[in-house]
């Protein structure tokens, strides 16, 4: 019979091994994929650079314009909300760091437990918003298409059973703790073949996008 | 599903075809698009930049929407989960049906004004992903009308109104009646050469006047070339490589053949964007002279002193920025310092500059009558932002804005006149003893 423990133990091994490797050639695939296509050679007099406002607008894109802010304020506050809570989560809660240290070899300072709890139960209430207004606003539920119901759902349960686990309300632990994990595993290996790239690749789109309107003497 | 196996069957049946339209999507595929299209997140915030959606209200026209063929086929063949998909026989197929339906997502609704492209919170140059999907419409047969003889008149007369140098002698002997001055025609080694577009002469010769006076003012060395008096571009405008170059080279054949250093764009913020930063990569090469909008050179006389003014404008005064001059070219300040020489009582639109919202005529929105209704209808963000600031007269700096102003603060009954900024700076300028 195989118990909890079993089960965490192979979530947290070959589990663990398949969706690293799957998650990491995936996403590699991903970047190669993009950057092969190459650009044309620009021939036109370039009236300000391309290097220096793509990096900005790689910063700028965190902080909505003032347009943004007063058309869509619901989007730009739940969003900006939920995508620090699930960063805080994910990179300074203290068993999250210690796997880090663990794999990586490096570390950092985290963030104390009840901090991270308060934030954690901020994030799902910030997740759950987000989907009531895919569903609900014109635009946004026009646009949606299953893998975006998909990804909200992959995304709901990480957070949504690490909160679980770590209030005990699943039980025995290992369980939760194994269910957490597979669901990240999960996050993980769907990452580089779905809009979760976004992770990755917002970094590169906006980069260009501020290449392309630096060189016109313009910072976007 | 019939008609695409057919199409299929005949790819080459005739100069249109969705197997060419395919084609000239696959060459426009890049590494911005590919990185563009795998960050959207599907959170809609281009629909809140856009007057097409903003004034309708209509999901369909969410700029990132316009782009789901051109997202189709990059999904499907430029992506290992996409040609994984095909393979098992998941992926939707962009068939002629899809483009047909795109056609007037990518031409009525879209004047690539490219406020999208400035709050996509991901990054994402919507515009210039526009512009490259319209090549794919055009090699597929699925550009408007209006468009496609508009392109027709300017490969075959040199302009897309299919205007005549005879109409434009006659403009010119007016200018010079008007001036007492003479304008200056096929000046070999002239410092700048002066283009113009065909909306301008027609709609505002009094433009062709005022640089005439504001030339002489400042001692400047010009001329215009009874070889290409055109500016604008109407390949690039419908979204075709071939026929953008050939425009083009036309400007360059004049150009070299004067020995210019210089080449002025008109009061048309598309012909700009057209010449300045598309013309040398149509042709595939760097030019031998530079190119400026007008009001980069008046601005630029101003700075050296070359412009004398006298008197100013008392009146409350607002500005237009077009899109193709502010947003996507990067001239802001310039306009700004013309203001100041002339207008006592300026006051800013609220959202201007590299903000500011399409006049909704641009991208050849304007040259599409089938778009009408959406192009009036875009105006009511412009018209939502003059009734903010409540102008006496409003300025700009294109022919097709300034025709757009007028015709819908017409519509709605807004007795607000519209001028060029050219044409206000030449009324004020000092008379020399």
């Amino acid at each position: 019979m195989i118990t909890s423990m079993d089960f965490l133990l192979w979530a947290k091994g070959p589990m663990f091994q398949i969706a690293i490797a799957v998650f990491a050639v995936g996403i590699l695939i991903r970047l190669v994929e993009i950057f092969a296509l190459g650009r044309r050679h620009n021939y036109a007099e370039a009236r300000g650079s391309e290097l220096l406002p793509g990096m900005q607008t790689v910063v700028r894109r965190f902080q909505a314009d003032p347009g943004t802010l007063k058309h869509a304020p619901f989007d730009v506050v739940v969003g900006t909300i939920w995508h620090i809570g699930f960063i805080v989560a994910l990179l300074l809660f203290i068993p999250h760091v210690e796997l880090i240290k663990s794999t990586f070899g490096i570390g950092w300072p985290a963030l104390p437990n009840p901090v991270v709890d308060g934030i954690t139960a901020i994030t799902l209430l910030g997740l759950l918003a987000a989907l009531v207004h895919r569903l609900t606003h014109p635009v946004k539920k026009f646009l949606s298409t299953t893998e975006d119901y998909l990804i909200w759902g992959v995304t709901f349960l990480v957070v949504l059973t690490g909160y679980l686990a770590y209030h005990r309300l699943i039980n025995p632990y290992p369980l939760a703790l194994g269910i957490h994990i597979l669901t990240a595993e999960v996050f993980l290996i769907v990452l580089p073949f779905t809009k979760l790239t976004h992770i990755f690749t917002a970094f590169v789109a906006r980069w260009y996008n501020g290449a392309n309107f630096g060189r016109k003497g313009v910072q976007s | 599903m019939s008609t695409t196996t057919s199409t299929n069957a005949t790819p080459a049946a005739g100069p249109f075809s969705l197997q060419r339209g395919l084609q000239a999507l696959r060459e426009e595929m890049d590494a911005p698009v590919a990185s563009f299209f795998s960050s959207c997140v599907h959170c809609g915030l281009c629909a809140t930049a856009c007057p097409f959606h903003v004034e309708t209200g209509d999901p369909k026209y969410t700029p990132i929407y316009k782009l789901e063929p051109m997202r189709l086929l990059w999904e499907q063949e430029y992506t290992l989960w996409g040609k994984l998909k095909g393979k098992i026989g998941l992926g939707k197929q962009v068939t002629d049906e899809m483009l047909e339906e795109w056609e007037p997502l990518l031409y009525d609704s879209c004047s690539m004004c490219g406020r999208c492209s400035m709050v996509c919170p991901v990054g994402n140059d919507i515009a210039y992903m526009i512009r490259k999907a319209r090549e794919g419409m055009v090699a597929s047969g699925h550009a408007p009308e209006g468009l496609i003889a508009a392109s027709v008149r300017a490969v075959n007369t040199g302009s897309p109104m299919g205007l005549q140098w005879k109409t434009l002698e006659v403009q010119i002997k007016h200018a010079e009646t008007a001036s007492g001055l003479t304008v200056p025609l096929d000046q070999q080694g002239a410092d700048y050469l002066v283009l113009l577009s065909s909306m301008e002469i027609i709609n505002f010769p009094e433009y062709l006047e005022a640089i005439t006076k504001i030339f002489d003012h400042a001692g400047v060395s010009w001329t215009l070339s009874k070889d290409c008096f055109e500016a604008t571009n109407a390949g690039i405008q419908i979204g075709n490589k071939d026929i953008a170059a050939k425009l083009t080279q036309r400007v360059v054949d004049a150009a070299v053949k004067l020995g210019v250093k210089n080449v002025i764009s008109p009061e048309c913020g598309h012909a700009y964007t057209a010449i300045r930063w598309e013309g040398p990569n149509n042709i595939g090469r760097a030019y031998p002279f530079k190119v400026f909008h007008i009001i980069e050179v008046l601005d630029q006389l101003r700075a050296d002193g070359r412009i004398k003014t006298e008197g100013k404008e008392m009146e409350r005064l607002s500005m237009h920025d077009p899109c193709n001059l502010a947003r996507k070219s990067g001239v802001i300040q310039q306009q700004r310092n013309l203001m100041d020489l002339v207008a006592d009582n300026f006051v800013e639109l609220k959202e201007h500059g590299k903000y500011q919202w399409c006049c909704g005529a641009g991208g050849g929105v304007s040259s599409n009558e089938r778009a009408e209704p959406l192009k009036m209808a875009a105006f009511k963000r412009k018209k939502a932002q003059i009734e903010e600031v409540e102008p006496e007269r409003m300025v700009t700096m294109c022919a097709t804005c300034r025709t757009q102003l007028e015709e819908g603060l017409e519509e709605f009954n807004m007795d607000i006149p519209v001028i060029g900024l050219t044409e206000m700076i030449a009324e004020h300028l000092k008379e020399s003893d």
